[in-house]
């Protein structure tokens, strides 16, 4: 019979050489099993006397302890050794490339009309719509054009018959707004244009225009540069200025067209702004009340203003696109850059 | 509008650079186009006198000039050009000197270098200048000197050996003003003046019309007779023994800087006056025009005449000819006839100054198809009452350069004299629309800086403008008058107090989900002309006799590809996926929401336009079913379902066999077809080289709006498990799995919870013309966990159905 220090002697030396899981089972059975040697050790006590026993138990166990602490403890760096060199293992090239997601990219003009609408949704307009055929009242008489105006030219305009047009510009709803809406209104109307342009860098039969329209008591022109100048700021950047220059159309008076400080720039003359430091970006004045007569509406209570610009014109500002061409032309490599 | 700042110094004294000029007059509404500085990069050219030409020895289109140019000796100058003479006055480029450009030398942005050398054996030192070399454009070098050496007018024998820019005066802005069409007016150097003194606070000094008596009457040499009121005045005078040279330099200049070439005096001057005053000026022999007479009367219908510029034209009655005792020889105010143009050897000229009614001009003008620099004049308006001062201004010029007698006095026929309307304008007004407050005193200054009549007092400004100014006829007219004046920069900056109630469009906020939701979906948009034409109507293969066909033409289209308003998206959206697939781009998932055109049934009313959607690809893993996917999911976001796919065969855009018509069922139960979609036939597909299977789907976006509904009802989530049983069967092959599908939910089973297609199979051991089909089929209840027995019961019901309904033969699991 082995007494409990050789006893632990050989348990130490045989866990040295435990390297498996399976490995450290037999050993625990072996020790500490029915028929382990602890265990055959404690049934050995049967026959002690009180005293032996208490002594003889309390080493027992003491050893037991200790060894089952050492086997838990080989245990567990066994599982860890095995988890470690499965993570090893498991290494992958983190370089290698993701699975592709494509996301889609909206038409830059879509997103150019979005982002000004969504300005002008931000100050409380609404978006109102108007068809794209439209009557030449609509176009013309009811924007106060006189029966000379150029653009009502057949070189100029699409027509369908005397009386139907394509319309050359989105102030067309302007009357329709008019006639429509109960005042006040501020709204925002995008929407396709069409002249009798040849496609070239600069001009192409269809395109966009957003028309932007307020009616109320009390508008003037300076909101008119007021709110303007906010859309620029948001538009083109918070340190963006305005110019605002006299001009002339039929349907407002005054009328204006607005210059932002060049984006490219900042104002100090470039390529962009063909060294000028402004780019012309709309036109927009306070409507003539012969426009708000045609509805009807009393031009000594109502005031308003009227603003129409490009959208395809803000892109290529924006983008730096020098030919519109290649915004009808639809190749995916060209749209896809827009996200 | 050109304008040479110079010749406007004659006028109105400016003392600041041109660009600073520019920058203030565009902020009192004059906008500019462009500031040209021309006379520039010109050195070491001088006034030289030709004092000798002699043949070349070696060549024969060459000659050798001895040209003095201040100097003791002579210098030698080869030349090829022809219209050289002993005598003549040139500009000289000496050994070293720098001109702009060369005659047809390509243009270099830093000029050219001329240096003496030899021409053919003989020694040139520098070079005789031609109008292109001292900066002129073509089109405006002097008629004489345009293909040769510039022959300067008059006498320069005091200044040779001079630099040419200084003795000249060659340096000089030129202005190009963009005149907006409410301000004829300002197509004048008196008009620019006007506004220019104005801008600047200065006066502005008016040309000089005065004469010296002759003795001799117009009116006993020509009569004028008007027999129509499109003509508003005729002002005619006379000038006798009419001597036709060059203009002297600083009429040339003038005319040069506007860019006009100058021809002869009396050519030179009518432009002169026209540019001064806006004023179209003409001149006849007045031995062309029969017994001496002008008529001027409309054309009969069908009278002919032949213009100046060699062409017949027939007339109608609507337009206004300047006649003689015989017939027409001018188209009023647009151009005149071959024969009555002053010649070399002409004596007695006729000055015409009239005033022609613009809308009458213009009809005559584009029913002729020509517009000229005197009808565009006229179309867009000429005060009738400069007509006068600028004949005696022509005059007076005439007297001035000596070139001929004019005589006294002017036949001058003008029966209604038009002045400009009195208007007035509220001080209180003008600052409500403005957002200003702007005193009366200050508005005054302004209007009356614009010599401007002010009258009337407080609130009431009564203005009458100078008659020139046509275009102010109301009050909102000097709204814009103050505003321009008091400086658009000065006006305050607010945002509107306005209580408008925001309102939305469903349409708007569909499409603009739409396009977010396919983006995620990852389909680009693509945006493609309105316009379609039946040719590609017939390479998209859209069937004949179907609406889409039935297209709306424009009436002055641009081309036959253009000619008509599109029905239907796809036949872009195949173009677009032809050209992205010649491009080597090699998956497309694209898509197009726009706005198509249909006839209205009620043809006083406007067209019908609705929104479509189109969805197009090829390339990648794309094939029916992917399309099919996004459909359905977008059609669910969009809140339109459930949809219903029908096999379509005939609609020859789509291979027979893979193609389907989309329904959706509405509230009142009806079935609307909201699309078509499909595999490309291959004939299609080769139409638009799409080298690759290619899928695309229409639809109707304006239903889909109709039938969105996005109201959100949630159930909680189920509480109690469910139990699935799978069936495999096997079914014809013609048994479209839908009807499978939609057979086992019409059942209406209380418990049926799911219904999902998993498996397909086709061969061995299923008999041909047949396929094996597999559902997995869910029960649940919302108030227990379900009993095998309930689910199996259930299952029993599906199962029954589908033997009896398709005579599905089932497998066992």
């Amino acid at each position: 019979m082995q007494d409990i220090k050789s006893i632990m002697e050989e348990a130490r030396e045989q866990l040295k050489k435990v390297s498996t899981s399976e490995e450290a089972e037999e050993l625990r059975v072996k020790m500490l099993g029915r028929k382990g040697k602890f265990t055959e050790m404690l049934r050995s006590m049967k026959d002690m006397s009180a005293e032996e026993k208490k002594q003889f138990g309390r080493e027992t166990n003491q050893a037991k302890a200790e060894f089952q602490q050492m086997l838990a403890e080989r245990k567990e760096a066994i599982v860890k050794k095995a988890k470690d060199t499965r993570l090893a293992a498991e290494t992958i090239d983190v370089t290698e490339p993701g699975r592709p997601v494509h996301y889609g990219v909206k038409h830059p003009i879509t997103q150019t009309i979005e982002e000004v609408v969504g300005i002008f949704e931000d100050m409380g307009y609404s978006v109102y719509e108007s068809p794209d055929i439209d009557t030449t009242f609509n176009t013309f008489d009811g924007l106060n054009a006189p029966e000379t105006h150029p653009a009502r030219d057949v070189t100029d305009t699409f027509y369908l018959s005397e009386k139907v047009c394509l319309r050359p510009h989105t102030s067309s709803g302007e009357v329709r707004a008019e006639k429509e809406l109960s005042l006040p209104y501020q709204i925002v109307l995008p929407g396709r244009c069409y002249r009798r342009d040849t496609p070239d860098a600069t001009h192409s039969p269809t395109f966009n225009q957003i028309e932007m329209m307020v009616i109320g008591e009390g508008i003037t022109m300076a909101d008119l540069k007021g709110s303007l100048d906010y859309m620029a700021k948001k538009l083109f950047g918070p340190e963006t200025r305005t110019k605002f220059r006299p001009h002339h159309f039929p349907f407002t008076e005054p009328s204006a067209e607005m210059d932002v400080s060049c984006f490219k720039c900042g104002g100090k003359g470039c390529s962009v702004c063909k060294g000028s430091g402004w780019i012309e970006i709309l036109g927009c004045g306070m409507t003539h009340p012969h426009v708000h007569q045609v509805a009807g509406i009393d031009t000594e209570k109502y005031t308003g203003f009227a603003v129409g610009m490009g959208v395809e014109r803000i892109a290529m500002l924006k983008y730096g696109i020098d030919d519109i061409r290649l915004l009808y032309e639809n190749d995916m490599r060209f749209i896809e850059q827009f996200k | 509008m050109l304008l040479s700042v110079n010749w406007l110094k004659d006028y109105v004294k400016i003392d600041v650079p041109a660009h600073e000029f520019g920058d203030r007059m565009i902020m009192t509404g004059s906008n500019i186009e462009t500031i040209t500085e021309i006379g520039t990069g010109i050195s070491g050219v001088v006034i030289g006198k030709i004092e000798k030409i002699v043949k070349h020895p070696n060549a024969d289109h060459l000659v050798v000039c001895s040209v003095n140019v201040g100097k003791s000796e002579p210098i030698q100058v080869v030349t090829s050009a022809e219209n050289v003479y002993e005598g003549a006055f040139v500009p000289a480029a000496l050994d070293g000197s720098h001109v702009p450009a060369l005659h047809g030398a390509p243009h270099k942005e830093e000029g050219y270098e001329i240096h003496s050398g030899s021409m053919r054996g003989v020694d040139s030192d520098g070079m005789l200048c031609g109008p292109q070399e001292l900066g002129l454009d073509d089109k405006v070098a002097p008629y004489i000197s345009k293909d040769g050496i510039w022959l300067l007018p008059g006498d320069w024998s005091d200044q040779l050996g001079q630099d040419v820019t200084e003795a000249l005066g060659l340096r000089d802005a030129v202005i190009d003003f963009e005149i907006t069409p409410n301000r004829p007016d300002c197509l004048s150097m008196l008009g620019m003046a006007r506004e220019a003194a104005a801008t600047f606070g200065e006066k502005m000094q008016l040309p000089d019309t005065s004469l010296k008596p002759s003795g001799e009457a117009s009116t006993d040499y020509i009569s004028v007779e008007v027999r129509s009121d499109l003509c508003k005045r005729y002002t005619a005078r006379v000038i006798r023994d009419v001597k036709i040279e060059q203009s002297p330099w600083w009429i040339q200049k003038r005319l040069i800087a506007a860019g006009m070439r100058p021809i002869n005096n009396i050519v030179d001057l009518t432009n002169f006056v026209m540019l001064e005053y806006g004023q179209p000026m003409h001149a006849f022999d007045i031995d062309t025009l029969k017994d001496h007479r002008i008529i001027v009367d409309t054309a009969k219908d069908g009278d002919t005449f032949t213009t100046l510029d060699g062409n017949e034209r027939t007339l109608d009655h609507d337009m206004l000819m300047i006649n003689d005792a015989e017939g027409p020889v001018g188209l009023a105010g647009i151009m005149d006839g071959m024969d009555s143009e002053i010649t070399e050897n002409t004596n007695t000229v006729v000055l015409e100054s009239a005033s022609f009614l613009g809308s009458s001009v213009r009809l005559t003008a584009k029913r002729l198809g020509m517009r000229t620099e005197a009808s565009s004049r006229y179309e867009k308006g000429i005060d009738p009452n400069n007509c006068e001062a600028a004949a005696d201004r022509f005059c007076h010029l005439v007297q001035e350069l000596g070139c001929g007698t004019v005589l006294d006095g002017a036949v001058d026929i003008y029966q209604k004299p038009e002045t400009a309307p009195t208007v007035t304008a509220r001080v209180s007004r003008i600052n409500k629309v403005l957002g200003t407050q702007i005193s009366r005193e200050q508005m005054k200054g302004y209007l009356e800086a614009l010599e401007m009549k002010v009258e009337g007092d407080g609130d009431e400004l009564i203005v009458t403008p100078p008659s020139v100014r046509q275009d102010l006829l109301e009050e909102v007219d000097y709204v814009e008058e103050v505003a321009r004046m008091y400086g658009y920069d000065n006006l305050p900056m607010t945002l509107p107090a306005i209580a408008s109630k925001p309102f939305f469009s469903k349409s708007w906020t569909l499409r603009n989900l739409t396009r977010d939701l396919l983006c995620g979906m990852g389909a680009t948009e693509i945006q493609t002309y309105s316009f379609s034409n039946q040719k590609i109507l017939d390479r998209a293969g859209v069937p004949e006799g179907t609406m889409e066909r039935n297209l709306i033409r424009i009436t002055n289209p641009m081309g036959e590809d253009t000619e008509f308003m599109r029905t239907l998206l796809a036949p872009s959206m195949l173009e677009v996926l032809g050209t992205n697939y010649a491009k080597r781009n090699d998956h497309v998932l694209a898509y197009e929401l726009g706005i198509t055109f249909r006839e209205n049934v009620i043809a006083s009313e406007l067209p019908k336009e609705h929104y479509n959607l189109c969805l197009g690809a090829y390339g990648g893993d794309e094939d029916f079913f992917s399309l099919k996917g996004i459909i359905t999911e977008l059609l669910d976001r969009l809140g339109v379902g459930p949809l219903r796919f029908e096999p379509e065969k005939e609609y020859t855009m789509f291979h027979p066999g893979r193609c389907a018509r989309i329904f959706v069922k509405s509230p009142n139960g009806e079935d609307v077809e909201i699309g078509i979609m499909g595999e490309v036939h291959p004939e299609v597909q080769e139409n638009f080289g799409i080298g690759d299977r290619a899928y695309v789907a229409e639809l109707f976006f304006n239903l889909i709006t109709e039938l969105s509904d996005r109201v959100i009802q949630y159930k909680k989530p189920p509480m109690f498990p469910s139990t699935s049983r799978d069936v495999a069967m096997i079914v014809d092959e013609g048994l479209p799995v839908g009807h499978i599908e939609e057979a086992i939910r019409d059942l209406g089973l209380p418990l049926l919870d799911d219904v999902k297609l998993f498996d397909i199979y086709r061969g061995l051991p299923v008999p041909p013309g047949k396929k094996s089909v597999a559902y997995s089929i869910t029960y649940r209840s919302d108030e227990r966990t379900l009993t095998d027995q309930e689910a199996d019961a259930a299952h029993q019901a599906v199962l029954d159905m589908l033997r009896e309904k398709f005579g599905a033969e089932l497998r066992d699991n």
